[in-house]
Formats: structure tokens, sequence, C-alpha cells
């Protein structure tokens, strides 16, 4: 009878063991293929001449150079103009704001922005920095709608990281004659840098990859030469994706698959960065 | 009797919780003595240490009455310069916390904090403070190491380094050997006995037995009331309390 009830236990964790694996190769079969699709498609369509020279012939032909170089503007941009900010905001909120209700008013205000559709962010840069500051459809105008949806993802992770850094810490530093600062300075920041790092790209990894808010800020269907100052409008691969996707007819599919793929390395090739950066530095934390 | 290096007068404290730590303390530290601070827990020793050095200024307080003076001047005045207060006066923790960085400059950190910059000047508080600490034999020869890897009672005496780096007038204990073995407890002790020439030693002790092992002067802290405080040798053969008799005799605590 007890030997019964025993395997019987055995039988059901065995099920339930199964069911689990079940769900996880469910989950990792769909990326893998979604890859290796995209691979196979994309990959004849690479070549040096691909990467590093203007479309021609209606976008049908060519390369993407200037999708490439949009992308990276972009991305640029956002970096300068939400990393300080972002970092600086989580800063203040770790270390220096007092719990009251204006910090929970200005907490709940960075989750409720980190889950507004993207669409909305473009919308508000069109009226904010294209319409209302006058920037026109450009880089600048782009780079502010993709910061402002960046800044709440960099500073949660931001803050996060800083949080996770020991309270002893800064009761020792300040028990031997440290400023605040000086605190934050030399031992909390770099603690933290790691992961605020990993927070940063990932949140710039979302701002690269994203279309709807530089749709109406900043991203144009098709330039004859590349931008020459943050002023001007440029292309973007997400967005370039999108064109040659449903606005070209005759658009040979290789030319799709193969701006996809580029897309997606540098996307995955910012995450790898990433993950890169977490695990080295969780090898050589000491605490 | 030793000159006076600090004076708590009347000294009160109320948490932002309500409660209150600390009621009405008067109490003489003496210079160059170990001053022992020792009572069940929850007596308010660490709260009046925090005092002393102003750490309670990161924690939530209510209110604080009173004077606390070093060398005669009052540092819970709002106008003290609490930066240089806790240059003056070094705290030790009840856990060693090492900085995340190298031996070196765990030692060179509160140094290199108020500005030094003369390699020679770091160099010579490095060997100083590790030989006054007694750690100077195990880890002169591994100084750029991570500070993390000494053992428990290397740390702490590290810890004690650090404060001793700063060349301070009072350090202030918490238990500082709660943590460890009765060979590092036994390091400490002797470490402490030595230093006592040239600073202001205020021990809060882990046990009764090194209360009285330690201790020139000692106060008896019972639920944020000064019981007694006289010389060591006093209080723990002949206590004039009651409450202070039973505690000593293990009655209760
Ligand atoms: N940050 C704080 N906020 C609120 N109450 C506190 C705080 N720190 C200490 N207390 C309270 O103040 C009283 C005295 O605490 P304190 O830590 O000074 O006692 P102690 O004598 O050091 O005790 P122990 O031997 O346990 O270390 C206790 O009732 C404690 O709960
Ligand atoms: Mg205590």
């Amino acid at each position: 009878m007890k030997r019964r009830f025993k395997a019987d236990r055995f039988l059901v964790q065995r099920m339930g063991i199964s069911l689990i694996a079940l769900a996880a190769i469910l989950t990792v079969v769909p990326i893998i293929g979604l890859f290796g699709y995209i691979i196979a498609k994309g990959a004849p369509a690479i070549s040096w001449e691909f990467l590093t020279t203007m479309p021609s012939n209606g976008m049908r032909a060519g390369g993407i150079l200037p999708a490439i170089v949009g992308t990276f503007y972009l991305t640029l941009g956002t970096a300068v103009l939400s990393v300080p900010l972002g970092i600086a905001a989580a800063i203040y909120l770790a270390e220096y704001a007092k719990e009251n209700w204006v910090t929970r008013l200005i907490r709940i205000a960075i989750i409720n922005l980190a889950g507004i559709p993207s669409v909305v962010y473009g919308l508000f840069g069109l009226g904010l920095f294209v319409l209302f500051l006058k920037f026109g459809t450009s880089i600048l105008s782009a780079s502010l709608t993709l910061s402002i949806m960046t800044l709440p993802v960099i500073i949660s992770a931001a803050e996060e990281a800083l949080r996770a850094v020991p309270q002893s810490f800064r009761t020792v530093s300040i028990s031997l004659g440290g400023t605040r600062w000086q605190t934050i300075r030399k031992i909390i920041l770099p603690q933290a840098l790691p992961g605020i790092m990993t927070g940063v790209i990932l949140g710039l990894e979302r701002a690269a990859g994203e279309t709807a808010p530089i749709l109406f800020t900043g991203a144009a269907f098709f330039l004859p030469r590349l931008p020459g100052s943050p002023l001007d409008a440029t292309m973007a691969l997400p967005y370039h994706l999108f064109v040659i996707s449903t606005q070209v007819p005759e658009m040979p599919i290789q030319i799709q698959y193969g701006t996809a793929l580029v897309l997606i390395v540098f996307v995955l090739g910012m995450n790898l960065i990433a993950t890169f950066i977490r695990s080295r530095a969780r090898a050589k934390r000491q605490w | 009797m030793a000159a006076i290096k600090i004076i708590v007068q009347n000294l009160s404290l109320q948490y932002s919780d309500g409660t209150e730590s600390l009621r009405d303390i008067n109490l003489d530290i003496p210079a160059n003595n170990i001053t022992v601070l020792f009572g069940p827990a929850g007596g308010g020793k660490s709260s009046l240490l925090r005092c002393l050095n102003r750490l309670n200024d990161l924690t939530e307080v209510q209110t604080i009455t009173g004077k606390i003076l070093l060398d005669g001047e009052n540092i819970l005045d709002p106008k003290t310069d609490v930066i240089a207060l806790r240059r003056r006066v070094g705290m030790v923790f009840a856990r060693p916390v090492v900085l995340p960085m190298s031996i070196r400059q765990n030692l060179t950190y509160g140094l290199e904090l108020a500005g030094e910059k003369h390699k020679s000047k770091l160099e010579e508080a490095v060997e100083r403070s590790l030989k006054l600490a007694a750690l100077w034999e195990e880890v002169k020869d591994r100084l750029e190491e991570a500070a993390v890897a000494l053992s428990g009672g290397q740390q702490q005496r590290l810890c004690l380094a650090r404060v001793l780096a700063n060349q301070p007038e009072v350090i202030l204990l918490d238990e500082p050997t709660s943590g460890l073995d009765p060979i590092s407890t036994g390091k400490v002790e002797a470490a402490l006995q030595e230093l006592k020439k040239n600073y202001t030693i205020i021990l809060v002790p882990h046990s009764v037995q090194q209360a009285a092992r330690t201790a020139d002067f000692a106060a008896f802290f019972l639920q944020g009331e000064l019981v007694e405080a006289a010389e060591g040798k006093e209080i723990f053969t002949h206590p004039k309390e009651k409450r202070t008799e039973d505690y000593v005799e293990g009655r209760f605590g």
C-alpha cells in the first residue's frame, strides 16, 4: 500500500517535469524557428555591398546603408539624451528622495509610462517636438521621442541597481567622513554600473527596433543621401523594413529578409552585450 | 581621574516610530580609557554610539534633546561640521563591512575622501594603521588583494585599521567581536588595550564577560535608562544598584 503511494507520487512528479519541459520546448521552438527562417531567407542578401551602398531602382536593388546609419544615429541620439537624465533621475529617487507622495507619484508615473503604446509616444512627439518646438521631422525630434519612451526603462533599471547595493556600504562610507555624493560616486555608482548598463542597453535596444515613435517624428520613406545634421530626417531600419514590405510593389523578397536580418542582428547584438556585462559583473561581484 | 573627553548631558532620543530609546542620559567619558556601555538588548547602547558621531542623522529620529560635549563643543548643534566630526569620532560595526575594493584601498578610502593625495602619506597611513590593528604581519604582502578575501576576524581588524587611518580621537565599537572566534576576539581586545593609550575608546561588548575584561569605566543601560556608571572594577564587583547586580550576576539579560 505504502509502496503504491510512493510510486504514484513518483509518477506525478515525472508527469509534472514532462509538462514543464513541454512548455519550455513550445516557447523555444518558435523562437529558434523564427531566427532560422529569417537567417535562411535573409542571409543570401547580405553582402558588403548590401551593407554599404545606397538603395537603387526604387529601393528594389542596392544596399540599405542609409537605414543602418539612420538607426545608428537615432540610437546614439536617444542614448545621449536619455542616459544621463535617466541615471540622474534614478540617483535622485534611490539616494536622495524621501518616501512621500511626490516620489510615489513619480514612481507610478514611471511604471505607467512604460506601459503606453509606442504609437502614442509618436503622436506626442509630433505634437511637442515636430510642431510646437518646430524641430521638424528630424533625427532630433525622433531621438527626443524615443528618449521619452526609453527613460522609464532606464530609470527603473538604474534605480533597482542602485538599491541593490548593500546599505552597509553607505553607512560605512558616511561614518568614515564621506559626503552623500562622495559615497555615491566612489562606491554606489561603480557597484551599480553593470546593472545600470544592462538597463540602458535593453532600453536602447527597444528604441532601436521601434517604428511607431519615429513614424511621424523623424523617419523618411526614402532619402537619396545620408543625413547631415540632427535637423535632417533619416531612414531607419524598422521603418525601412515596413516600407519595403508593404509599400513597394514587386519588391524582391530577399532584400526584405536581408533587412530584417540586419535589424535583428543589431538588436540582438546589443542584447548579447548586456548579457555579457551582467554575467561578468556577477562573477566579479564582492557582495 | 583621567581628563573627560565627552560629556553627555540630559540626552533623550526618540525615533519617529515613537520608540524612546534614550531617556535623560548623563555620562562623562574619560579620555585614554576604555569605556564600556553594556546591558540587555534594546537598552539604547547603539543609539547612544550613533549619536556620538551623528550617524543617527541617517535614521529617522523624531526628537533629540540634551547636549553631547566633545572637548567642550556641543556636537548636536545643527552648525556642527558632521564630516569633520566623523573623522574625529570613528566607528567599527558589529558585522565587518569591507568595501568592495582592495585591502589598501579600504585603508586609504577615508583619507582620500578628505582629499589626501600624497602617495607617501597614504602609504604611511596604511602601514601605521595596520600595525595598530595588529594586522600588518598577516596582510603586508597582499595589500592589493580584494579585502573580501580576508577571514572574518581579519576583516574586522581591517575595519578597525580603516578607522585608525583617519587618525580619529575617539573610536566607537559596537559589538565588534560578536561574530568572531575567541582567538580573533583576543587579538581585537589586545589591540584596544594598546590603543587606549592614545585614543578614547567606547565599546559596546557582546557579553558581560567581555565587559568585565575590558572596561576601565562602565555604564549599565536598561531600556533607555542609564542605571549606573562607575569604574569597571567597581561595577562588576560591587554594583550599587540592584538591577545592575542582577544583570552582572546573570539573573536576567
Ligand atoms: N532606527 C530605529 N528606528 C526605530 N527604533 C529604533 C531604531 N534603532 C533602534 N530603535 C529602538 O531603540 C531602542 C534601543 O535600541 P538600540 O539599538 O540602541 O539598543 P541596544 O542597546 O544597542 O540593543 P542591542 O544590544 O540589541 O544592540 C530599541 O527599542 C530599538 O527597537
Ligand atoms: Mg546595539
